[in-house]
C-alpha cells in the first residue's frame, strides 16, 4: 500500500470543495446551502493542516483556527438572517426570495 | 506496517468525509442532512488527528459538532421545513451549476496531475518537532506572533453576536 502523502490530502480537499460547491449552486433550501458552505470551509482547513504537517510549520494550524472562527460567525449571522427571512416570507427556498426581481 | 495502518485509517476517514458530504447535499430532509454533515465533520476531525493537530481535533469536535451543528439543528426546528421537504429540492439551473463545477473539477484535476512534479508539492512530513505539545506550540505562536489577528477575531465574534441577536429579534 502506498504511503499517504500531502497529495492525497490535497485531492481529498479538492473533492470536498467541489461537493460543497455543488451544494451551494444546486440546492434550493437555504439551510442546506449554509451547510454546504461549512463543507467548503472544512475543505480549506484540510488543505491548511496538510501543508502545516508537511512543512513542520504551525502557521497553517493558526490559519485554520481563524477559518473556524469565521465559520462560526458566518453560521450565527446566516442562521439569524434565515430566521428573520422565514418570519417575513414563510419560505426557506432560495429561489423564492426574489423581492428585488420584478 | 505503520504506514499501512496510517493509509487504512486515512481511507476510512476519507470515505466518512466524502460520503457524509455527498449525503449532506442530496438528502431531502434537512435533519438528515445535518446528521450527514456531522459524520463528515467527524471525519475531518479524524484527519486532523492523523496529522498530529490535536488541538484542532478538539476544536473541531467541540466547536463544529458541538456548537455549529447544534445551532443548525435548533434553527431547523425553529423553521418549518415540512413544506420544503415536499417541494423540488434542486433549483432550475442545477444542470448549469453541475457543468460549471465539473469544468472547475477537471481543471483542478489536470493541474494536480501535472503539478505533482512541476510544483514540488511538499511530501508528507512528520509533523512538528517532538518535545513540545501541539497545543503549547500553537498557543506560543497565537499569543505572540498572531496577537493582533487574535484580538480582531474577538471583535468579529462580538459583531457576529450582535448581528445574530438583532436578526433574530421579533421585529427588525
Amino acid at each position: 500500500m502506498h504511503p499517504i502523502t500531502t497529495f492525497h490530502y490535497l485531492a481529498l480537499s479538492a473533492a470536498l470543495l467541489l461537493i460543497g460547491t455543488v451544494g451551494v449552486l444546486t440546492r434550493r433550501n437555504v439551510v442546506i446551502i449554509l451547510m454546504s458552505i461549512e463543507l467548503i470551509l472544512n475543505a480549506v482547513n484540510i488543505n491548511l493542516i496538510a501543508f502545516s504537517h508537511a512543512l513542520h510549520n504551525v502557521n497553517g494550524q493558526i490559519f485554520a483556527i481563524f477559518v473556524i472562527t469565521d465559520a462560526v460567525a458566518e453560521a450565527a449571522v446566516g442562521l439569524g438572517i434565515l430566521i428573520a427571512l422565514f418570519r417575513n416570507k414563510e419560505t426557506v427556498q432560495a429561489d423564492e426570495m426574489d423581492l428585488l426581481k420584478w | 506496517m505503520l504506514t499501512d495502518i496510517n493509509a487504512i485509517v486515512f481511507y476510512v476517514f476519507a470515505v466518512l468525509v466524502l460520503g457524509g458530504g455527498i449525503l449532506t447535499i442530496t438528502q431531502r430532509n434537512a435533519v438528515h442532512s445535518a446528521i450527514s454533515l456531522i459524520v463528515s465533520l467527524l471525519g475531518v476531525a479524524g484527519l486532523y488527528l492523523l496529522q498530529q493537530a490535536e488541538f484542532l481535533f478538539a476544536v473541531q469536535i467541540v466547536l463544529y459538532v458541538g456548537g455549529i451543528m447544534l445551532l443548525f439543528l435548533f434553527v431547523i426546528m425553529l423553521v418549518n421545513l415540512d413544506l420544503a421537504a415536499h417541494q423540488r429540492q434542486f433549483n432550475k439551473h442545477w444542470l448549469v451549476g453541475l457543468a460549471a463545477v465539473a469544468a472547475v473539477g477537471a481543471q483542478v484535476g489536470y493541474f494536480m496531475y501535472r503539478g505533482k512534479d512541476a510544483f514540488h508539492i511538499a511530501e508528507g512530513g512528520t509533523g512538528l518537532p517532538p518535545g513540545l505539545g501541539n497545543t503549547e506550540v500553537l498557543a506560543d505562536s497565537l499569543f505572540s506572533e498572531y496577537l493582533l489577528p487574535f484580538e480582531i477575531a474577538s471583535l468579529l465574534l462580538l459583531v457576529a453576536i450582535v448581528g445574530s441577536v438583532v436578526m433574530a429579534k421579533k421585529r427588525i
